[in-house]
Parts: C-alpha cells; sequence; structure tokens
C-alpha cells in the first residue's frame, strides 16, 4: 500500500496499537528543558522508577535563563531553582545536560540537529510545542505535556493516536525580500490557527526543496501555530549535508547504511492525504503580523483586513485589534515601534544573522529602538563571529547577546514594557507574551532588520 | 500520577465567550517557575484577571460572583499555543473538572485527558446554545455524564454526545494512568527497542 513519509515514520514505531484507543508510540529521541521536566522527575520519585533509556534524553537549559551576564550566578531565585533542578535531576538519571555555561548550551530545538541528535526517519518529543522544528530533517517531532515527558523518561512510549495527514505543496518563485518565515506566516494566515488541528503537515513542492535546512526548520517550527502538532519535510543530499560528521550522528558504517535508509523517507507518488493546500510561491509578500494570533498576518503593503474578512468572530478581533491598538483599514508601514527581538527557536540560527546584518550593514540603528540580537546557541554565536557578522552589527549599533529563548516567551528579564510594539522574529504574538502588555509583530529577520535601522514598520525590499 | 475518578458531573459553568483563548492567556509564562504542581489556580488567566497592581478587573468572568461552578465553557479553538501542561493544571486547581468548547487545540485536550479534567467537545450550535443559557440564568446547571458520553442541559434537557476514545474514557472513569500500561507491557517495549536502527 501506497504510504506517506509521515506513515514511514509513525508505523515503523508502533509498538501496539490498543483497540478503539491510541497507538503505544516508540521515541527514539527526548529533550528535556527546565521549564517541563521538573514535576516530571517528582513523578519518576513518587513511583520510585528510573528513567528506562537515559542516554535517549537530554537536558538543556533555555527558557529561563539570562542573556547577558551568564558567567555570573543566575539573580532570580525562582529561576536558579529550576535550573538547578534540571542539574540535579539529570546527574540523578544519568542524562546528558548542557546547562548554562557548557559549550554546547542553547535553545533545545537549535543544539538538537546541531550535534546530530536530530536524524531523518526518528520520533522526537519535547516538553514544548516548537519541538516541530526538528521535522525539517524528514523526523516526526512534536511537543507534548509534562505528564508525557514522565511517560516517556519511565517507558519510552506516549500514547498517541494517529494524526490525520495534510500536505501543503508551494511550488514556483519566491518574490524578492520573501524568505521561509514569510511562507510559513502566509500559510498560517489561510489555515488560521486552528486550520491544521487533527493533522500532521508534509511540506513539498519546489520552494521547501530549494530552502536551506536553517529555513525548513523555521517552516517545521512554525507548524503548531496552526494547530498542526506537527509538519515534515523529505530528506535530501541537503539534510545529508547537514547532518554528516555532527556529534551524535551514525558514523562510517552505519552512516552509510543511514543514507540508504533515509534515501527511503519520501511519500510515494500514489499516497492519499486526508487535506491537501496548493500555494503559488508568487503570491507571498513579505509579511507582518497585526493581530494576537499568528494567523493574523498581512503582506507588509496591506491594510488591516475588516473583521467579516478574519476567522474567530468579531468580538475576539475587536479584542484584538483594541490590545494592539490597531484600527480596521490601518496601513502597516509607517507604524512606530519600541522594541526589535531577533533569535528564538524559530529564527536564532546562523542564517537568520547572516539576513539581518546583510540589511543593517552600513546603516545605523535608530536610536528610538531597543535591539534583542540573542543567537540560538553558543555555536551560532561563535559563527557570528567568525563570519564576521558580530563586526558588521557593532558598526551599526547593535549588541549580541548570550544565547536563550529570551523575549520569545520573556520569562527571563528580557521583557517588553506594557504598551511598547515589538518587532519579533519569534513564533507568538499572543497577549502579553514578550512581557505583560506588550505588543508584538512578527515577521522575518529582515522585515525586524528594517524596522530596527528605520525605527518604525519598512518594506525591507526598499533596503535591499 | 494518579487523578480523580470522572463519572458524572452536574454543575454550573463559567462561560468564556472568546475564541483562540491560548495557553498564554490560561498561564502566563513568567508563572511557569515552580518545580511543583502547586498553586496555578491562582493564576488561571492571570493577565485577563488582574490589573497591573494585582487588584481583580471586576470585568473579567471569574471575578463576577455571578458565575461559578466546576464546567469552564470555551470559545472555539481553546488552549492554543505552547505545550505547557500548567495551563491545565492551572484550570484543575482553579477548581475546573471538564472544559467545553466546540473546538480544542491538540496539545492542550492531551495533556487535559492526562490530569483528569475531561474535555468536551460539542458543535458550535449546541456551544452558542450553552452560552446563551448560562447569559439567561447563570445558575443553569449542566450534567456531563462520560460513561453515556453526553452533555446536557438539565432545565430543558437539551442533550448533545460526545467522542472520547474507549481506551481513555476507561482511564478517566477508574483513574486509571498510561504510565501502568505502559510499565506492564516493558518488555514488549524493549524488545521493540532493540530492533530500532537508533
Amino acid at each position: 500500500m501506497s504510504k506517506t513519509l509521515f506513515d514511514k515514520v509513525w508505523d515503523s514505531h508502533v509498538v501496539r496499537k490498543i483497540e478503539d484507543g491510541p497507538d503505544v508510540f516508540f521515541i527514539d529521541r527526548h529533550f528535556i528543558h527546565e521549564v517541563t521536566s521538573p514535576v516530571a522527575f517528582l513523578g519518576l520519585k513518587g513511583r520510585g522508577v528510573k528513567v528506562l533509556y537515559p542516554e535517549r534524553t537530554f537536558a538543556t537549559a533555555d527558557h529561563n535563563t539570562p542573556t547577558i551576564n551568564q558567567h555570573l550566578p543566575v539573580q532570580d531565585a525562582l529561576s536558579a531553582n529550576q535550573l538547578k533542578a534540571l542539574e540535579d535531576n539529570a546527574n540523578e538519571y544519568g542524562i546528558s545536560h548542557w546547562g548554562l555555561g557548557h559549550q554546547k548550551n542553547g535553545i533545545v530545538h537549535v543544539v538538537g540537529p546541531e550535534n546530530g541528535i536530530t536524524l531523518p526517519g526518528a520520533t522526537i518529543v519535547c516538553g514544548d510545542s516548537h519541538t516541530s522544528t526538528h521535522g525539517a530533517f524528514g523526523a516526526i517531532a512534536f511537543g507534548i505535556g509534562t505528564s508525557e515527558v514522565e511517560m516517556v523518561m519511565a517507558t519510552q512510549c506516549i500514547m498517541q493516536p494517529k494524526p490525520k495527514k495534510m500536505r501543503i505543496n508551494v511550488n514556483g518563485t519566491l518574490s524578492k525580500g520573501v524568505g521561509p518565515k514569510d511562507v510559513a506566516l502566509y500559510i498560517i494566515s489561510k489555515l488560521t490557527t486552528s486550520g491544521g488541528t487533527g493533522y500532521f503537515a508534509e511540506y513539498a513542492g519546489n520552494v521547501f526543496e530549494e530552502m536551506s535546512m536553517e529555513g525548513r526548520m523555521t517552516v517545521c517550527n512554525l507548524s503548531i501555530e496552526m494547530g498542526a502538532r506537527g509538519g515534515m519535510i523529505a530528506p535530501d543530499q541537503k539534510t545529508f549535508d547537514f547532518l554528516e560528521g555532527r556529534l551524535y550522528a551514525p558514523k562510517g558504517e552505519a552512516w552509510t547504511k543511514a543514507v540508504e535508509y533515509w534515501k527511503t523517507l519520501k511519500t510515494d507518488a500514489d499516497a492519499v492525504f486526508d487535506a491537501e493546500l496548493n500555494i503559488d510561491a508568487a503570491d507571498i509578500e513579505p509579511m507582518i503580523t497585526y493581530g494576537t494570533n499568528p494567523g493574523m498576518g498581512i503582506g507588509i503593503s496591506k491594510h488591516i483586513p475588516s473583521a467579516d474578512q478574519v476567522e474567530g468572530g468579531e468580538e475576539t478581533y475587536k479584542k484584538s485589534l483594541a490590545y494592539m491598538g490597531f484600527n480596521e483599514d490601518d496601513v502597516m508601514i509607517g507604524k512606530p515601534i519600541d522594541f526589535v527581538f531577533l533569535g528564538s527557536c524559530t529564527n536564532g540560527r546562523i542564517e537568520d544573522f547572516r539576513a539581518f546584518a546583510e540589511i543593517v550593514k552600513g546603516r545605523k540603528k535608530a536610536d528610538n529602538v531597543t535591539a534583542w540580537l540573542v543567537p540560538g546557541s553558543h555555536v551560532v554565536e561563535a559563527q557570528i563571529k567568525e563570519e564576521g557578522i558580530l563586526d558588521i552589527l557593532t558598526e551599526a549599533g547593535f549588541v549580541l547577546r548570550q544565547p536563550g529563548c529570551s523575549a520569545c516567551l520573556a520569562m527571563n528579564d528580557d521583557k517588553v514594557p506594557a504598551g511598547k510594539y515589538a518587532v519579533s522574529t519569534s513564533n507568538r504574538n499572543f497577549e502579553g507574551r514578550q512581557g505583560p502588555g506588550s505588543r508584538t509583530m512578527l515577521a522575518s529577520p529582515i522585515m525586524a532588520a528594517a524596522a530596527a535601522v528605520t525605527g518604525k514598520l519598512t518594506d525591507p525590499r526598499e533596503l535591499m | 500520577m494518579a487523578y480523580d475518578k470522572f463519572n458524572i458531573l452536574t454543575s454550573s459553568a463559567v462561560p468564556l465567550p472568546i475564541e483562540n483563548v491560548d495557553t498564554d492567556q490560561i498561564i502566563p509564562a513568567r508563572f511557569l517557575k515552580a518545580t511543583k504542581r502547586e498553586g496555578f489556580g491562582d493564576n488561571l488567566f492571570r493577565d485577563w484577571r488582574y490589573n497591573g497592581d494585582d487588584t481583580p478587573k471586576a470585568d473579567f468572568v471569574l471575578n463576577n460572583k455571578t458565575y461559578s461552578g466546576k464546567i469552564l465553557v470555551g470559545g472555539k479553538n481553546f488552549g492554543s499555543g505552547s505545550s505547557r501542561e500548567h495551563a491545565a493544571w492551572a484550570v484543575y486547581d482553579y477548581g475546573f473538572r471538564a472544559v467545553v468548547s466546540s473546538f480544542f487545540a491538540d496539545i492542550f485536550k492531551g495533556n487535559c485527558l492526562n490530569i483528569g479534567v475531561l474535555p468536551v467537545q460539542v458543535s458550535p450550535e449546541f456551544s452558542e446554545t450553552i452560552f446563551k443559557a448560562i447569559e439567561a440564568d447563570p445558575n443553569t446547571q449542566l450534567e456531563i455524564n462520560l460513561p453515556e458520553q453526553t452533555i446536557t442541559l438539565l432545565a430543558t434537557g437539551q442533550k448533545e454526545s460526545f467522542d472520547i476514545n474507549g481506551y481513555k474514557k476507561n482511564n478517566m472513569i477508574n483513574g486509571f494512568d498510561d504510565i501502568d500500561y505502559l510499565q506492564n507491557i516493558k518488555g514488549e517495549i524493549t524488545a521493540f527497542a532493540d530492533k530500532l536502527p537508533y
């Protein structure tokens, strides 16, 4: 029977099917971080149970870490306690731990691929919804709750009904200034934040084939924002080249054998999807969000649509615009901004910093803008320095911070104050996401760069 | 961990007719710093419920004494966004045992089922009927019958059935736990793992 890429990976990990119930689904790789794991460890302690396969779980601290002075003790007592709990638990249960200050530390969804922990055909979970990022390698990867974190540590399995399958095809040529983030925000604006719920997505078409691994990670990362549990892209030569030689990637004969298997991981020609969406690449403009969920996005040259054109009901729509301080039919270009955030598991990779630098090169940060530039990992940070990007950023008046999730969810001190506007390369523009009362507009790294140097929303194509 | 058994729940309900309620609203990230599962109910809907100076916002439903009960009725696409189980813990810790919506986000729904909060998905029409009934009478009693898989407005007898898979239903009725099940087939799991490429 013809199978999709998703079927192939899913079906090969079903330990047992429960009648009128979920599948017992085996997990190859499990990432944990400080925020969603402590209660899971408490659960294990309560049961008196060990971690079944400690070598399949990887701990890194990222959500709740400072992005300056990481060599000093963490000042916030609750945060320090949470980081210590991760370290103690990892040590007690024999789990590898890349804590604050460790050379390999960084955002979980950046360091996983960087170290070859993420592999094609693997099943990967983490107590974080953006685990979908790893789907860029042809893995089935998705976020789970803390009860399931405990479940995976205790049994290396979770209980999941198999999701439905959706294919999103983007074909054609992307216009100038349109990158992976714009493609993803465009898809979400079409599907809404619930259009993908119940599905697992496969991204197909020449646009994704031609996209870099970093770009594919950005797209898969945002799958959850349309409600899909995850999204994946068939592995190809680019995937293999990215992984070869990385710390945890197979070596020697095992590598050759793995690549042979990975080449079979694609959707059969006559396989059927439960839903399919076709998009013409030429229709996509550089995107910006104007509301309080990632589905409320438009091309930068467009006006804010009226309530009847938006999913979610008039009351919800009005609440959203009132929160943002915007009105129906407003023009986005020229709106004043206060903060710029470059970083997160969505756009905290080297390619994102290259793109940002390309725009700010030879220009100066606007005086009214506070900019937080936060690399996704120490490896990205080192690359930024090696490639001379840091010099460009410094020359333009920007400061590079240290790795972490930072202002994406503002658990640490990187908070946008109430009422202030931020152009953010992260993944969520929910009310208060970047700090109580903060107003977030999601965009690509070059849109963020254009805003950072002009002090207002600016079409990045004008600076290219 | 073990949780309360769920059979038939009869209660008034708290209405929150807003769509796309995300888990950052249910529990903002800055309240996720605990290492124990305690006290999350205090910060349920924190920024909708309290002003910046911690005084209650009078117009938010949880601050309106007219409405109370063990059932929360939300708008479409309830629980979208982050996978934080803290959102489900906050709902539970506040005192809710069931959430009713015409559409749930996937991870939130799973998290609720794993901690013993029943997500009840109803049709958009029935959701509307419930909101109107509560608006007309805040003491409107809802009965959620898990064995029968029905939700009923007791005053009028209007009723709808809801879906839940047989395995999870049985777990919730008996307070059974997935991890106990999985540990019971550990041999099968390790034999399976031995055959995987990585």
